[in-house]
């Protein structure tokens, strides 16, 4: 089953909507906490990394019965530097941005830490698309 | 009408009085849990969705929904009555009237001894200090409000761990006075312990404990009820008689704890107060997703000003607050206010002070098998193309997002809404008499007849 959720960058006080919504959905699967827990909170750092660096954005979700797929394509920046950026505390986001509690640079490794794996690609000056998966039962290897 | 995936025992204090309910939507579209649907012209409440959190009593326009009690006769059973209040029940009174009038009363109601409820709150927080050192979860969220409890435990139930399992002051006090008048020499069987309760939540909770501990309460009596009686005895001339067994316990912080923010005066770290059912909501909303664990303590509580707001209280809750601050103050004043009371040998913290197990109950849960799940959402989201959106609460759901999950979950039709009735004559699926009938077995046969008996209408008093 496929959801699609749009982000417009700048939103602050949306970031965590997309996050929310997917929550939802997952209750209702009866999907075990522990794995819902950990896509949520990879996918509102993907949604607060749209907001505060790209122009916008387009989150695709696909759930099966195996595993919960997300997609995050954004239209903004992109990063030059995809290694450095993975490392904790690394931050690109403006003063305003950090002012505002966000920033800390623990997106990426935060989305890494929260997902069975992860795959990022980015053109600089074009945008940046993270992809990742879950397993919704423990999943050898 | 019922969920079939889950039926436990689940004790509630609130009852739709069918001979009442008019069969409006009120009541469905405050419940914070979507607990509540229209069939037959009347309001049903799904058992396991419910949290007793009254909001649907605080709706009603004809009082229909009723607050289970028990009979005040049963107290004499029992040669010693105790009555447990709330620190509420003084503040709804008009200042003029002194607590000891009022404890007077409740002595000529036929009461043998008062207490405070909030009697025990220095035992109680010695436990919160205890707990709080012994795990680790944050934020760590008070168990006080019942209702809140249940909510957690169907709606957030990946927060039923962050629920300190303390007993709230209610339970800490009967225990307390259970075991002190038994050390004086009561048997057991003759001590009757009942609690005037603000909210329809205690006493669910009292009847159905949460932590499957079992309750030292044996009754409970509505505050509303005893206010009536308090009221009528103090209107009357009377010869102020013995004054009832009662004790010294109650301090400042005992009389500020039921009011917003009572809890969290005490807390060292950072700490936050919500009260509102709909504020608490939004914010549980966001604590599941975000994480929140710089903050150390919830206190969260399901109605607006807290107790003072319980559904049963009947004075005015911001002029009661303003009364119960006026009289901590005066506690305040006391030599003796700042000495914690903690258990003189009564009561073991260690033993008593702590609830069981908070188990989650999850509600809303299209299928255990997640293949039938994914289905029944795939099914539910194509149904959700069809319906208007505008949540018009006209097919005897509140909202169409639940109409959709009644009707994969086998308890509505795509018929009960009225838009898609339109659509459905339209398509020649449905007959003109068939929609009829649809909308009178959920609004009541005679609903869509001309009824001036209605609020509002010609004959509204009749």
């Amino acid at each position: 089953m496929q959801f699609r959720h749009k982000i417009s960058g700048g939103d602050f006080a949306r970031a965590g909507n997309v996050a929310s919504a997917v929550k939802k959905i997952l209750r209702q699967l009866n999907i075990e906490h522990s794995v819902s827990k950990r896509i949520v909170i990879a996918l509102y750092e993907g949604e607060v990394n749209v907001v505060a660096h790209a122009y916008s954005g387009i989150i695709d979700v696909d759930i099966d019965e195996e595993k919960i797929k997300t997609k995050i394509t954004d239209i903004g920046p992109g990063i030059s530097d995809i290694e450095k950026a993975m490392e904790e505390g690394y931050s690109t986001a403006t003063p305003q941005v950090r002012e505002m509690g966000f920033g800390a640079g623990m997106g990426l490794a935060n989305m890494k830490k929260n997902s069975d794996s992860m795959k990022i690609s980015s053109i600089p000056g074009e945008g940046t698309t993270v992809e990742l998966v879950n397993y919704i039962k423990p999943h050898a290897g | 009408m019922q969920d079939k995936s889950l039926n436990r025992d689940f004790h509630h204090a609130l009852t739709v009085h069918n001979d009442l309910c008019i069969g409006c939507t009120h009541c469905m579209t405050v419940c914070p849990t979507q607990a509540i649907r229209v069939r037959k012209g009347k309001a049903t409440i799904i058992a396991n969705r419910c949290v007793d959190c009254g909001e649907c009593y605080k709706a009603c326009p004809v009082s229909a929904i009723a607050v289970e009690q028990d009979d005040l006769e049963m107290i004499f059973k029992y040669p010693v009555r105790v009555i447990l209040i709330p620190s509420v029940l003084i503040g709804q009174f008009p200042k003029k009237i002194m607590t000891s009038s009022i404890y007077n009363a409740l002595k000529e109601i036929g009461f043998t001894h008062i207490y405070e409820v909030e009697n025990t709150v220095d035992m109680v927080l010695e436990a919160y200090r205890q707990y709080m050192h012994e795990h680790t979860e944050r934020p760590m969220i008070s168990s006080y409000c019942p209702a809140i409890i249940r909510l957690i435990q169907v709606k957030y139930p990946s927060l039923v761990d962050n629920i300190m399992k303390v007993n709230p002051p209610i339970d800490m006090s009967a225990m307390y006075y259970r075991e002190k008048l038994k050390a004086g020499g009561i048997p057991e069987e003759q001590i009757g312990l009942f609690y005037a309760t603000p909210c329809a939540a205690k006493i669910a909770a009292v009847k159905s404990p949460v932590g499957e501990t079992e309750s030292a309460i044996n009754g409970v009596i509505n505050i509303n009820f005893l206010y009536n009686r308090i009221l009528k005895f103090l209107q009357r001339k009377y010869t102020e008689s013995e004054p009832p067994e009662t004790d010294d316990l109650l301090s400042s912080r005992g009389i500020l704890w039921s009011l917003t923010r009572g809890e969290v005066i005490h807390s060292n770290g950072r700490a936050l107060a919500i009260d509102g059912i709909k504020n608490v909501n939004e914010f549980l909303e966001n604590i599941e997703n975000e994480k929140l664990d710089q903050i150390d303590f919830l206190e969260l509580r399901a109605c607006d000003e807290s107790c003072a707001g319980g559904i049963l209280i009947s004075g005015n809750r911001f002029l009661t607050v303003e009364r119960l601050k006026n009289r901590a103050e005066e506690y305040q004043a006391r030599e003796d206010d700042k000495v914690r009371k903690l258990s003189d040998g009564f009561l073991d913290i260690n033993e008593h002070g702590f609830l069981g197990d908070i188990g989650p109950r999850p509600m809303g849960t299209l299928d255990e098998d997640l293949a039938t799940a994914l289905k029944k959402m795939e099914r539910q989201r194509r149904i959700m193309c069809f319906l208007p959106g505008f949540d018009c609460a006209g097919c005897g759901a509140p909202d169409c997002q639940t109409l959709s999950e009644d009707i994969v979950q086998g308890n509505a039709q795509i018929s009960h809404c009225i838009f898609m009735q339109h659509q459905m004559i339209k398509q020649n699926v449905l007959s003109q008499g068939q929609a009829i009938r649809v909308t009178e077995s959920i609004w009541g046969e005679g609903r869509l007849e001309k009824n001036c008996n209605k609020l509002g209408a010609e004959d509204e008093n009749n």
